[in-house]
């Protein structure tokens, strides 16, 4: 899967700067094949639409978090304690108030989107090793905070009697998932859209300005703080509706939706797939959950050495992840 | 303040007044009072270590002051942020390339544009539908001689091209007056004729300082130069005065050339 680029090496002069840049955001045949097999499942792999479920929603958690790590490069070791509240929220929103899935995924990603832009204002002020270790603290808060709610959040039992009502009252959750990953993908799908439509934005490229050189932004007139408040918040809003998502299509919410191991495994998928590529969430949380699901057949405990090794190997030798290497490889063969 | 308010009266751009500042015992500005006119073409000169990249980043804020103010166009921009004083209209360069490598220079220079013209908050849109802000960005390449790179990453230019895109990144800023520090610095000297032609063909409106240690490329676009000392102002004046001022040679122009 290589970015939607286009090759202006070849004659720059024939494209005026406004086509060169409006090319730059048009969809690439391989891109419309990537969605055209997230399909696939529902033929091929029948028996396989809960777990396909889980990965498109994981894939959207690594997107989120694509949009403030590969795109601002903003490090985060917290993230799920947005897709926890995302979780808890529509959890609770269906429990008490009522169970119509949409109106329980907005909730959720308002109330995330709220947190997001709070905690924004102590994020957009630091970086690197504090900005880690920040982000690390307010997401164990987090995740305390719901283990000792007990009341509302079930602790450690988790929260109990969430039902989901069918989608637009027809299409009823079934019991092989494929309700589910309908909507799952359904919502990966149009939020992909609104991200991808974003990082083509002016936002977007002042995003990566920010990235490629966060000293420089203040003298081109950049308030690098404010634009970073508002991708926290994005990316805040999004982790929220995966939580919700998670809570709706399994109908329960744990303390392991708030983890530590969550946050750190959405870190690891986004480095493994490529961060910065839109694609490489997507494609890093497709890999880490398949091949969870099949090691932890083999031997469980044994599942993060794998995850290790793959991780050291990745990173040793593919910089910009499974996807940099690949739309290397594609750009070699495609020049050719 | 109001000792700036009387000298910003009559055309002066930039001013400073009492400007100092010191890392421990270090000082490294004493009390720097300068004013530049509308349209005037400064140098800053100095031996290393005299303090002239510090002033220019207490100038443009990257450095807060202990003491003293600084006044752009006749305001007080001392408690001003450094994006801030940009959008009033004071740029700057770098000594060392501070670009963005992954970008390529219509990227960068489009992004620098659209931070002026306060469209970069928007997320909803395609850049592409930008098609002024991307043609402005467009006509500062071709003018700096970087059409023809647009778009290649700025990682891949050569290095004299990197240095006129850092002029370009300042000039999409539109600004008054435009800070250079060593706008050549590490360009073979014969190329570092080009660079000064494109300073020199800047607009007359712009007010222009900048640092050089190349005394020829000095006396031929400097109106004006300023000679920086251990962190004070040394002297000031027309080229000819300071060719003919004996302490200058003595402190910087006598090393150069006769040392």
């Amino acid at each position: 899967m290589a970015n939607p680029t286009p090759n202006p090496t070849a004659n720059p002069t024939a494209m005026t700067p406004q086509a060169y840049l409006l090319a730059r955001g048009r969809w690439h045949p391989l891109e419309i094949a990537f969605w055209l097999a997230t399909l696939l499942p529902f033929i091929l792999f029948p028996n396989y639409l809960s777990l396909a479920s889980q990965i498109a929603i994981t894939a959207l958690f690594a997107l989120s978090l694509d949009l403030i790590l590969g795109y601002a490069g903003v490090v985060s070791l917290g993230h799920a304690a947005f897709f926890g509240l995302g979780a808890y929220s529509a959890g609770l929103f269906s429990k008490y108030v009522w169970g119509e899935p949409f109106s329980g995924l907005l909730v959720a990603a308002a109330l995330a989107g709220l947190l997001g832009y709070a905690t924004s204002f102590i994020i957009s002020r630091f970086r690197h090793l504090p900005l880690i270790m920040i982000t690390l603290g307010l997401g164990l808060l987090a995740h305390e905070v719901a283990n000792s709610a007990h009341w509302l959040t079930g602790g450690s039992d988790g929260l109990q009697g969430v039902r989901t009502e069918p989608i637009f009252g027809v299409f009823r959750f079934d019991l092989y998932g494929k309700t589910a990953y309908a909507y799952s993908l359904a919502v990966l799908f149009i939020v992909f859209l609104c991200a991808r439509r974003l990082i083509n934005s002016p936002f977007g490229l002042a995003l990566r300005g920010i990235r490629e050189n966060w000293n420089r932004m203040p003298a081109i007139g950049a308030d690098s703080r404010a634009h970073i408040r508002k991708a926290y918040t994005i990316a805040a809003i999004i982790a929220g509706i995966c939580g919700a998502l998670l809570t709706q299509t399994t109908n329960s919410a744990s303390l392991e939706s708030i983890s530590f191991q969550r946050s750190a495994d959405v870190l690891v998928m986004l480095v493994l797939g490529g961060a910065g590529r839109l694609y490489g969430g997507l494609i890093g949380a497709a890999i880490f959950m398949v091949a969870r699901d099949q090691f932890s057949g083999i031997a469980p405990q044994f599942w993060y050495f794998w995850i290790g090794v793959l991780l050291v190997a990745v990173v040793m030798f593919l910089p910009n992840g499974i996807l940099g290497g690949l739309s290397k490889i594609y750009a070699k063969w495609s020049r050719k | 303040m109001s000792a700036l308010d009387t000298t910003a009266s009559a055309g002066i751009a930039l001013s400073t007044s009492g400007l100092s500042r010191s890392f421990g015992s270090l000082v490294v500005a004493r009390d720097i009072n300068l004013s530049l006119p509308v349209g005037a073409r400064y140098a800053l000169i100095g031996p290393n270590g005299a303090g002239k990249t510090t002033l220019i980043n207490l100038m443009t804020g990257m450095l807060p002051p202990n003491a003293g103010t600084i006044a752009l166009g006749g305001e007080d921009i001392t408690e001003l942020s450094p994006q801030a004083r940009v959008k009033r209209g004071l740029a700057r360069t770098f000594q060392i390339n501070s670009l963005f490598a992954n970008l390529n220079p219509l990227e960068a220079v489009t992004l620098a544009v659209c931070e002026r013209r306060g469209i970069s908050p928007r997320f909803w849109e395609n850049i592409g539908v930008n098609k002024d802000a991307i043609e402005e960005a467009y006509d500062i390449l071709t003018k700096l001689k970087l059409g023809d790179v647009a778009y290649q990453t700025t990682r891949e230019l050569p290095y004299g091209r990197q240095r006129l895109l850092e002029i370009a990144l300042a000039l999409a800023t539109k600004p008054k007056v435009l800070l250079l520090d060593e706008p050549a610095a590490g360009v073979p000297q014969e190329e570092s004729g080009d660079i000064f032609e494109v300073v020199a063909s800047l607009s007359d409106d712009l007010t222009l300082l900048f640092i050089e240690h190349d005394m020829h490329v000095v006396f031929r676009f400097a109106t004006h130069i300023i000679v920086l000392v251990g962190g004070a102002v040394f002297t000031e004046g027309s080229p000819a005065q300071i060719a003919a001022d004996p302490g200058v040679r003595e402190v910087y122009l006598g090393k150069r050339h006769h040392g």
